[in-house]
């Protein structure tokens, strides 16, 4: 594309043809704006409903039709959390952490110099690399789980974290390959190759030219592959169990160990997703970047 | 660059030409080798690492799904030929899976990409709020499946008090009637439930795709054609349409990849039961309570090749994208 579309953020494109469409149209425009909101709002609703009944008393949760005005309460919150329940999310919570940030740290530090071997120093056939990465996303974790349980059994892995942190690092790991090849593919190769003829050059080089590309990049990879992780159910449902089960499982047992209580599940999914919902909305620039396995900007 | 697959490397220049310029003097065989390893250095952990734990459960899968293999007769364990593909593509419960996947793989990819052009063509005029808006339709995205499938199961699809009953008790008395519908979603349409919970989910993928499409569309080109006096119809017909024809494919084809796999929402919602269980859930059955191995891993060898068929497509497709790049 010419350089004309070259406008960065999405949110702030193309706003030069949309005005000069609105004065010609205005009230079509008004309509379709409306109706923007309108659909925005109704995909939204199940999330608002979500965290508005997490707030609601057990009592008040579960009317028909639904009580938007009843008064405010952590009780469900409190219930998940175990203060008078005698549950433990805490284990599970931490796990789940300790997999997404455990398998993202390893992640960048086999993909970045593998992007690099990508891009700035690229080796012969790179495409072809680049492909197989991608293909060996494509394949269905499914089609594995029984060789991978067996191996864990086998091993004394079951119920361990450390397969958990493995299995998601190979699952992010052609993400993060596709996602910080784009980057380093910004960086502009002549000046990374004069400053590496004397070492004083570099450091500023790297610091001044190759950190500001590249460091923004690394942070919305990073977001993109702790939201993978900490998703991920089929994986933790098949090989943990009690001691290194993560926050999706716990949620599936949740229901129906607890009986059901609409609140509590409410508190419970929107507890669960928070991390998720702030790394994404952190990454809200590049997220199309991410999900598409970097094939689209 | 708000287009696909930025492969040159200085931002100004034309492109570098994909293979490495190999040294114009090439020294010694000795020495090109040893420079060759040195570029492939940094890149063999991560392709080591991947091939080992990507590669080699499939090759054991391939090889499992010729034995006779149930943990619970330990005894029997043997060669099988072909009898667990035979038991996997006759068994009733197998051939309906592999048609719910079908069904439904293709219902939400379908749906959630009709959706995803209408929002992504309303999000890409300019109105007040309009980065409200994009917020707002990519959360769905961001709850974690579990919690997502959870959602539409308990407080929205509950027949007794779930939202969607509830909203229908609430407009039916603002018509004065106390005998609302209350259908029973889940029991009523169990498929079509789980289908809805999935398109909920994936509907802003699409629209974050096709609105990056949109908006790599050259502007002067679509000023041009409106100047000429094209219409509003001609211009999304002959001009938006073909120029998002490929992200409508990625999107569809990398939806695809994901939705063929989907368990969490087979798995929370209907537990697999009235007839929705698809592959991944079967598969996960036959291994984790049957103890089927030879079968669950013959049903695995079936989902790749389905996937590879879809993964193929979608390879040429990102591949398509890639080479645009690398030419212009």
């Amino acid at each position: 594309m010419s350089s004309l579309t070259d406008v960065g953020p999405v949110a702030a494109t193309r706003t030069d043809s949309g005005e000069e469409r609105a004065p010609r149209k205005p009230r079509s425009g008004a309509l379709l704006g409306v109706a923007a909101w309108l659909i925005g709002f109704l995909f939204v609703v199940p999330v608002l409903w979500m965290i508005l009944t997490s707030f609601h008393s057990e009592e008040d949760a579960a009317t028909n039709p639904p009580s938007l005005a009843a008064p405010l309460t952590l009780s469900g919150y409190k219930e998940f959390f175990g203060v008078g329940t005698g549950a433990n999310p805490w284990p599970s919570l931490a796990n789940s952490l300790t997999a997404s940030v455990v398998s993202t740290v390893i992640v960048l530090l086999l993909a970045i110099p593998a992007a690099y071997a990508l891009s700035i120093k690229p080796v012969r056939k790179w495409t072809d690399v680049m492909f197989f990465f991608l293909s060996t996303r494509m394949l269905p974790i499914v089609a594995g789980l029984l060789p991978i349980y067996l191996f864990a059994q086998w091993s004394g892995l079951l119920d361990n974290i450390w397969l958990l942190i493995v299995l998601y690092t190979a699952m992010n790991l052609p993400i993060a390959v596709w996602m910080m090849r784009s980057f380093l593919a910004e960086v502009p190769v002549e000046i990374l190759e004069a400053a590496s003829m004397d070492g004083a050059g570099l450091i500023r080089t790297l610091r001044q030219v190759v950190a500001p590309i590249v460091l923004p990049g690394m942070a919305a990879t990073s977001l993109i592959c702790f939201i993978f992780s900490w998703n991920e159910l089929l994986l933790a449902r098949t090989l943990t169990g009690t001691r290194a089960g993560t926050a999706p499982v716990y949620l599936t047992g949740f229901v129906t160990s607890q009986g059901l209580f609409l609140a509590q599940v409410c508190a419970a999914a929107f507890a669960v997703s928070l991390p998720v919902l702030i790394a994404g909305f952190a990454a809200q620039d590049k997220l199309v970047q991410g999900l598409s396995l970097g094939a689209v900007k | 660059m708000s287009t696909i697959l930025e492969t040159g490397r200085g931002r100004g220049e034309p492109p570098a030409p994909p293979p490495p310029p190999p040294p114009s003097q090439p020294p010694s065989g000795a020495l090109r080798r040893s420079a060759d390893w040195a570029r492939r250095a940094p890149l063999l952990p991560a392709l080591v690492f991947t091939i080992i734990v990507t590669q080699l459960p499939f090759v054991v899968t391939l090889i499992v799904s010729f034995m006779d293999w149930n943990a619970y007769y330990p005894d029997e364990r043997g060669f099988a030929g072909l009898s667990n593909y035979a038991s996997v593509l006759t068994d009733v419960n197998m051939r309906r899976a592999i048609w719910v996947t079908v069904v439904l793989t293709v219902v939400v990819v379908l749906v959630s990409l009709l959706l995803g052009m209408g929002i992504a063509l309303l999000l890409d005029r300019k109105f007040a709020g309009r980065g409200v808006v994009r917020t707002m339709m990519i959360t769905p995205f961001l709850i974690v499946p579990v919690a997502a499938a959870l959602l539409w199961k308990h407080a929205l699809f509950n027949p007794e008090y779930g939202l969607l009953n509830g909203t229908l008790t609430w407009v039916w008395s603002l018509f004065g009637s106390d005998n609302p519908p209350q259908p029973d979603w889940i029991s009523q349409a169990p498929l079509i439930s789980v289908e809805i919970a999935l398109i909920w989910q994936w509907t802003p993928f699409m629209m974050l795709i096709l609105l990056a499409g949109l908006q790599s569309r050259p502007l002067d080109v679509i000023e041009a054609a409106r100047i000429d006096g094209a219409s509003s119809w001609q211009i999304f017909r002959y001009m938006t349409f073909p120029h998002l024809r490929r992200y409508l494919e990625l999107g569809g084809l990398l939806g695809s990849i994901y939705i063929v796999q989907n368990f969490d929402a087979v798995f929370t919602i209907t537990s697999g039961g009235l007839g929705t269980a698809n592959l991944p859930y079967v598969i996960y059955q036959t291994f984790y309570q049957a103890h089927d191995y030879g079968r669950a891993s013959a049903a695995g060898v079936v989902v790749v090749i389905a996937t590879i068929a879809i993964a193929t497509l979608a390879l040429r497709t990102v591949s398509t994208l890639f080479q645009e790049e690398n030419a212009r």
